[in-house]
């Protein structure tokens, strides 16, 4: 087998730039509704794909490479930084271009998640992003998933248009709070950020009021914008952390905040040193971020100034209901759906089954069991009939130490690494 | 005790609920003809598939069942799990037995492994639609092979065909031995004998387009830099995506580039 040279250069250019994008956590590509309708290629209607799974774990839905790692920024936590000894690469936009198509003829991806270092400028740069989308939509009618990731300071005119080829935009807020980014990335602040973050939320309104009039005004960013910060870099706690994030999906109506566990890519003295990313941390807090968005929770619930921190051991749903056992035991013949979702161990799907199965009749364990229930933390929390599995009232710390250690209790091979971990540490 | 058989077929053995109503003679068992062992006590019954009479079973089913629970019961189908044809037949005598509407009523057996069981296919269907890899060709057909655990072909075309409307492509089940081809204007089921050194039914390397291994090598390389070592985690990776689907995928095949 042989190669020619350009496509080596291709394979180096690859390796170099999908290295540099890879910290960037987002992997979404539904909500799109971009359907095939000029019998074009690709068709990203219906929920996203999750086309493989890095040995991390992460799916790969999409092409997520940097257009360049070439950048004039040096925020501390970032692999790309100015400062920071690395090779670097720029792809063309007909590299960029070919290299999507062809992965996505073949389904391996759903579409390009295209970002960048900041070359020259910020329009520069942006101009470049939003020229490889066009080409994609207009020459080769490319109904894929296109997310482009906004340079800060970016014109708006420039946001305006990527928004009309990309089906999400995002601005990664970066740190959880304006001291940090001082500290890390003194070239950025959040008024850069939020800025277009800003500008993104009110063109998503704008058109969507447009389209209530007229069918054919084009659609923004038709999946809506996200951001990302990272996590354990700085000195926030979970408190401040999930404090923010509702307030960006309150004030922005983001679809999603993705947080991302610092992964050591530096010796930069700005940054604590660590050893290991906090992935139990990371976990947690995308638990708490859950329960906001799908569980009815408030952000003061779960982290507040007396608790400020997730508890590492038990995940959130469990750590609210040992600090609020008035509410419980819980009669799942009675209770309401919100309530229900409340119960440890209960999610969305056996909530509603649990609903829509006690209107024939009353529930015992065993339905629940049958229907794929899981009681190993449920069981403390709840009654059938008011009768319950656990005749002895336990109090939390009982609970929890039967959960954590009880009879058949599996704890998470991750969770039990990092336990170890500190206990070396220690 | 009442034996019946069938074809095989989706209104075969919609033709055996209607026969059973017809007798009043609930099966004790139904099995596919060339499957079907005679039995020693009781009646055997072979039933000839009808149009018609599936398709006033069916339309039975339709003032009873909303379009989501009828898609589970044909799901349960695919499944093609030992016993399945008596379980659609529970469901269906549950259907037509009760006046209210039985879908959410997972307290009964029947209906609890019609949503499990028609659950498990429709995850089959979305793996295949993700782990699907097509390779090109020099004529210009993108064709894969699958072997999945249910019978979710039928299922996926529609998928495949809204997304690469302007591709010709043709997706083969090597278990099942037959395909899909779409050809620009519609997707078509396809039967095609191949002989045993073919039953793999993979490509040669001499019609493939000069391009494959280009865009597989680099697909590769992606897949490798993608992955971030400090964060390894093989539970969780195996948990996404089980051993037995890396046969389709390119990204899990040994590596072209070094």
């Amino acid at each position: 087998m042989y190669f020619r040279c350009m496509d080596d250069k291709i394979t180096g250019k690859l390796k170099i730039l999908a290295d540099a994008a890879k910290y960037d956590v987002s992997c979404s590509s539904s909500g799109g509704k971009r359907k095939n309708e000029n019998k074009g290629l690709g068709n990203a209607e219906g929920m996203g794909i999750c086309h493989s799974y890095t040995e991390d774990g992460r799916c790969v839905s999409l092409l997520k490479i940097l257009l360049t790692n070439f950048c004039i920024y040096d925020c501390a936590y970032c692999v790309t930084r100015r400062s920071n000894d690395v090779q670097r690469a720029a792809f063309t936009v007909q590299e960029v271009v070919d290299l999507t198509i062809n992965f996505y003829r073949r389904n391996y991806i759903e579409g390009l998640f295209l970002s960048s270092g900041i070359f020259k400028d910020s329009d520069y740069t942006m101009e470049r992003l939003v020229r490889v989308a066009k080409k994609l939509r207009q020459e080769h009618k490319f109904n894929g998933y296109i997310h482009l990731k906004t340079i800060p300071g970016a014109s708006e005119e420039l946001i305006k248009e990527a928004g009309l080829y990309a089906d999400r935009l995002s601005v990664n807020i970066e740190l959880p709070s304006e001291m940090s980014l001082q500290q890390l990335a003194p070239e950025k602040n959040y008024a850069e950020i939020l800025l277009p973050m800003g500008a993104i939320s009110r063109q998503l309104v704008q058109s969507k009021e447009e389209r209530k009039l007229f069918k054919s005004a084009p659609a923004f960013a038709p999946a809506g914008q996200s951001t990302q910060l990272i996590v354990g870099a700085s000195a926030e706690n979970d408190h401040q952390i999930l404090q923010l994030s509702d307030k960006l999906y309150k004030n922005f109506s983001l679809k999603r905040v993705y947080y991302s566990g610092y992964v050591p890519v530096s010796s930069d003295n700005r940054l604590p040193i660590i050893t290991a990313p906090p992935i139990i941390r990371e976990n947690r807090i995308y638990q708490a971020d859950w329960l906001m968005r799908f569980y009815g929770f408030d952000a003061k619930e779960i982290a507040d100034e007396l608790h400020p921190n997730l508890e590492l051991d038990i995940d959130p749903k469990l750590a609210w209901a040992l600090r609020n056992r008035f509410a419980f035991p819980m009669e799942i013949n009675t209770a309401d759906y919100e309530m229900i979702l409340r119960v440890p161990g209960i999610g969305v799907k056996s909530a509603k089954k649990i609903v829509s199965a006690r209107r024939f009749t009353q529930l015992s364990f065993e339905h629940l069991r049958q229907m794929g229930v899981v009681l190993k933390r449920a069981k403390y929390f709840i009654t059938c009939q008011t009768r319950s599995l656990q005749p002895q009232e336990f109090d939390s710390d009982l609970i929890r130490r039967r959960i954590l250690f009880g009879d058949g209790s599996v704890r998470s091979a991750l969770l039990r690494q990092q336990l170890d971990l500190f206990q070396k540490v220690g | 005790m009442h034996l019946y058989t069938y074809d095989g077929s989706f209104e075969g053995l919609l033709t055996v609920v209607f026969e059973a109503y017809e007798r009043k003679a609930w099966p004790t068992a139904i099995e596919q003809e060339h499957l079907a062992q005679p039995t020693m006590f009781g009646e055997t019954i072979a039933v000839h598939t009808a149009e018609e009479k599936a398709q006033r079973v069916w339309q039975g089913l339709q003032k009873k069942l909303s379009a989501g629970a009828l898609q589970q019961l044909y799901h349960t189908y695919l499944w093609e799990q030992p016993g399945f044809e008596q379980l659609i037949f529970a469901y269906i005598r549950l259907a037509y037995s009760s006046t209210d509407n039985i879908e959410g009523n997972y307290a009964a057996s029947c209906v609890l492994h019609v949503q499990q069981a028609a659950k498990q296919v429709h995850r089959e269907k979305h793996r295949m639609e993700a782990f699907v890899r097509f390779q090109k060709t020099k004529d210009g057909l993108f064709y894969a092979t699958i072997s999945p655990d249910f019978n979710v072909l039928p299922l996926i075309i529609s998928h495949f065909r809204k997304r690469y409307a302007d591709q010709r492509w043709a997706i083969y089940d090597t278990r099942r031995r037959y395909g899909a081809y779409y050809d620009l204007h519609c997707a078509t089921l396809v039967n095609l004998e191949l002989s045993p050194q073919q039953r793999h039914a993979t490509l040669a390397e001499a019609v493939m387009d000069t391009e494959e291994d280009k865009y597989k090598q680099l697909w590769q390389v992606y897949f490798d830099h993608v992955n971030i070592p400090e964060r390894k985690n093989p539970k969780l990776h195996l948990r996404h995506v089980p051993r037995r689907y890396w046969k389709y995928l390119s990204e899990k095949q040994p590596r072209l580039h070094k």
